[in-house]
């Protein structure tokens, strides 16, 4: 009878990242000139949608208390890889798939092993990483081009019976395959316990080098879905660095909305689905109410500090000052 | 012991930190079936040896054999398999996972290679129940439960692995007398099960009730090996202590004419590691703070010195009540206070920054016009300082992190004493120095004192606290069982209240907080 009460505690941040953007959304459909059609919502989810698999992605690595800050570079560059690989015959088009994925996981590897076995800060290590993916990412797409196999592209960015978007579809395929059984798997719990108290976790003999490393490379690879997703929309690749950049300070953004926390072991790529999703509709809102768009960023910004404010409250709590230095 | 086979032997083991000796040719022997009590004061190795046991650090020297084949173990999860498994005093647990992660944390059940709930949750209620903590929910996060309910998760655990030989390290410290209770019953039913048993604990009436076999250590070395109940606490006490004596502490001066109190504590409580604390410290008086380690003597001082919020109770500077919001306030205006803090490489110094920087980090303020530093007036005080305190250091423009740990030690002593503090406290001012520049501390904490400061030294080493200080006050769980004072001061004394045995001959005077 109490066990509800303790799934409901531990899902708390997923839920209220979830309210967030129930809340979010109805304003925008209900504000829109369209309604709530097919088609606004269609639009909505594939925005949405990329960047929910590198808030995924961010999630995996926040979890063990790092941060990626090269998530948005292997997005760039798996997009521009994807606009030179995945077209042609459709042979070619499924190699094309593998090698982009295969690329986003060796990122992530790269990353992970940087981190784990040279003992850089995650913070230093993935600046110094994210810039060798962007530079890549120049040399393959110097300037803006490339395409993409068109049909495979119509078919995950369109709709399911004319009503489900296909790109939801594709980001519950990837939360099953993916998410659900890394975080019930032991490397998963290893992630965690590594976040929330490494001192403990090796003390208890948890396998915290192999969860963690597991956890870098899998954003690596969330990274480079969302990288094949980008290109599904726009049919190009490009090389942008300031897309790349905001993408990984979204994620991060996005991970707070979804209760994950920064300082490790707590938290869902659940809820940091959610959190990206409300955080691109606090984006289009503006558009809605027939705002400016130059005070998109302006916007924005606000909701990210009061997202992040979220995360210190905890502070308050402290009885002992010493604790806040820890 | 009964000629019973060892399951397990300890032959010779050596343990060096740096240049510190923790462990020097220990021997132990355990056997299945029986609860052994290992006994020792602060420092007498019983934590190094355990740690051996359980594989977080490797000795330097010695073997270990389980059932007659020897062993060693790269970690603790190697120590796990083979059987041996640890509670560890500082807990293991994993504040945001479930009280059910925790427990199946070193091997989980799982199918299709992912972690199965159902057999974790059951493994989870078995354990607990095995444990007789069945009231707490598996489901719940370690983190929201209270330490005494942590500690029986953390028994569980140790349960959940079936081990064949369950150490003890102070397991019992944050639990309440019922669940004590119930711990003896689970102890006692395992050891009925054949289990071996280690038991660590500072309490004298746990170990009576316990222990079949009791190894005291002193000084990182088994001095003694005995069947329980066949010594008195009184000879224990003796062979804990050993008989070390040294000449290196500066003459007391003695019963003088009282001065003024300077530094007063009231009924001072804090969560749950403070209790009703009351104390004053005279100008000139040296007053030490006894007890084990980690009974709450860093707490008080932190408490004094504005580090902890939500403090109950009054503190009285000149016998005025005050309110100390910070270490900033602690240290300015009439307060003038400073804390020598325990960890100097965290809490005292920046390591790579210069003994300069270092030195006038605490005095900047007094050294400073209208936001500019002084460079001469900086430069008169810190060459005074290295002077008073003998630092030697190939200059003042090398990081401090190059020194000696004396002469760093000297340096966080200097920082503090740039501001002329009147009332000084010292946390543990002396681990992992030399003796020499031990001595030297003690001369200048008496130096300091003569001079008319108030000084409050916590020290984990006995004989210090016998040679520095006028009066000692011994706290246990968070209060003030005893004080001491002058001739008071034995290590026999000492010993029998940390422990909280009210043994004869440890003077008349009980509970007394000043």
């Amino acid at each position: 009878m109490k066990d509800w009460r303790y799934w409901l505690a531990e899902q708390r941040g997923t839920l209220l990242a979830f309210g967030i953007f129930i809340v979010m959304f109805a304003i925008y459909s209900g504000n829109h000139p369209a309604g709530f059609t097919a088609n606004v919502v269609q639009t909505a989810a594939n925005k949405g949608v990329l960047l929910a698999f590198v808030a995924m992605a961010q999630t995996l690595v926040v979890i063990t208390a790092g941060i990626d800050l090269s998530v948005g570079m292997i997005f760039t560059l798996t997009n521009c890889m994807a606009s030179w690989l995945v077209i042609g015959t459709g042979l070619e088009t499924a190699f094309g798939v593998l090698a982009v994925l295969g690329t986003g996981l060796i990122c992530g590897a790269v990353n992970g092993a940087i981190v784990i076995y040279g003992r850089l800060q995650p913070i230093v290590a993935t600046i110094a990483t994210g810039a060798v993916f962007f530079g890549l990412a120049l040399l393959l797409r110097p300037v803006p081009g490339g395409s993409v196999k068109e049909d495979l592209a119509d078919f995950l960015t369109g709709r399911f019976f004319g009503v489900v978007p296909a790109s939801l579809v594709a980001l519950l395929v990837v939360v099953l395959v993916v998410w659900v059984p890394f975080s019930r798997s032991e490397f998963g719990r290893a992630a965690y316990a590594a976040g929330s108290s490494e001192t403990a976790a090796y003390m208890s003999g948890v396998p915290i080098r192999r969860g963690k490393f597991l956890a870098y490379t899998l954003a690596g690879l969330l990274a480079a879905i969302g990288g094949l997703f980008l290109t599904f929309f726009t049919y190009t690749g490009e090389a942008a660095y300031a897309s790349g950049n905001a993408y990984t300070l979204f994620s991060i953004a996005a991970v707070v909305l979804g209760g994950v926390s920064l300082f490790g072991g707590k938290g869902s790529a659940i809820g940091a689905i959610f959190g990206a999703l409300a955080f691109r509709t606090i984006g289009d809102l503006l558009f809605v109410f027939d705002f400016d768009p130059l005070w998109q960023p302006l916007f924005q910004g606000v909701i990210l500090l009061i997202a992040v404010s979220l995360g210190a409250f905890a502070l308050f709590r402290v009885r002992n000052r010493l604790e806040w230095f820890l | 012991m009964d000629g019973a086979a060892p399951l397990f032997r300890m032959e010779g083991i050596s343990k060096r930190y740096g240049g510190v000796r923790a462990l020097e040719k220990a021997d132990l022997t355990v056997t299945a079936g029986g609860i052994h009590a290992i006994l020792g004061e602060n420092g007498a190795g019983k934590s190094t040896l355990i740690k051996i046991m359980a594989g977080v650090v490797a000795p330097d020297e010695g073997t270990m054999t389980l059932d007659g084949r020897e062993v060693s173990f790269a970690s603790p999860a190697a120590a796990n398999q083979a059987g041996i498994v640890c509670i560890f005093q500082e807990l293991s647990l994993i504040p945001e996972l479930s009280v059910a992660d925790n427990i199946v944390i070193s091997d989980p059940p799982k199918r299709f290679g992912m972690i199965d709930r159902k057999a974790q949750r059951r493994i989870a209620e078995e354990a607990l129940a095995r444990a007789g903590a069945s009231d707490i929910h598996p489901c719940a996060l370690v983190k929201d439960l209270p330490l005494s309910r942590r500690q029986m998760v953390e028994i569980a655990k140790a349960l959940a692995r079936k081990p064949r030989i369950l150490i003890l390290d102070e397991a019992t410290s944050a639990l309440t007398a019922a669940d004590v209770a119930k711990v003896f019953e689970v102890l006692k039913r395992l050891r009925s099960e054949g289990l071996a048993l280690l038991y660590i604990s500072h309490r004298m009436n746990e170990i009576a009730e316990l222990a079949d076999h009791c190894t005291v250590f002193r000084n990182g070395r088994n001095v003694a090996s005995y069947p329980a109940g066949s010594k008195s606490d009184n000879e224990v006490v003796e062979l804990m202590i050993g008989r070390e004596y040294s000449h290196i502490f500066p003459p007391k001066p003695g019963p003088t004419a009282a001065a003024a109190t300077v530094l007063e504590a009231r009924n001072l409580s804090w969560a749950d590691r403070l209790d009703n604390i009351s104390l004053s410290v005279r100008a000139g008086e040296v007053v030490g703070l006894g007890g084990l380690d980690g009974q709450g003597q860093r707490e008080l001082l932190l408490a004094f010195f504005g580090v902890l919020r939500g403090l109950s109770g009054e503190i009285l500077i000149d016998g005025k009540p005050v309110s100390i919001a910070s270490p900033t306030a602690a240290s300015h205006g009439r307060i003038g206070m400073a804390l020598i803090p325990e960890d100097r490489k965290t809490e005292g110094l920046m390591l790579p920054m210069t003994v300069r920087e270092n030195l006038s980090f605490a005095a900047l303020d007094r050294l400073s016009k209208g936001g500019i530093i002084d460079r001469a007036a900086e430069q008169r005080l810190i060459d005074d300082m290295v002077g008073l305190l003998a630092i030697k250091t190939a200059g003042l423009d090398i990081p401090v992190g190059a020194l000696s740990g004396g002469n760093q030690q000297k340096v966080v002593i200097a920082k503090w004493l740039m501001r002329q503090p009147r009332i000084i406290l010292l946390n543990d001012p002396t681990r992992g120095i030399d003796v020499g520049t031990k001595q030297e501390i003690y001369q200048l904490m008496r130096k300091l004192a003569d001079a008319g400061a108030a000084i409050l030294f916590y020290s984990t080493d006995y004989d210090e606290l016998i040679g520095c200080c006028d009066r000692v006050l011994v706290l246990y769980d968070g209060g003030v069982k005893r004080e001491l004072v002058g001739a008071e001061i034995t290590e026999h004394a000492l010993i029998a209240s940390a422990l909280n045995i009210h043994g004869e001959g440890a003077g008349p005077r009980q509970g007394v907080g000043a």
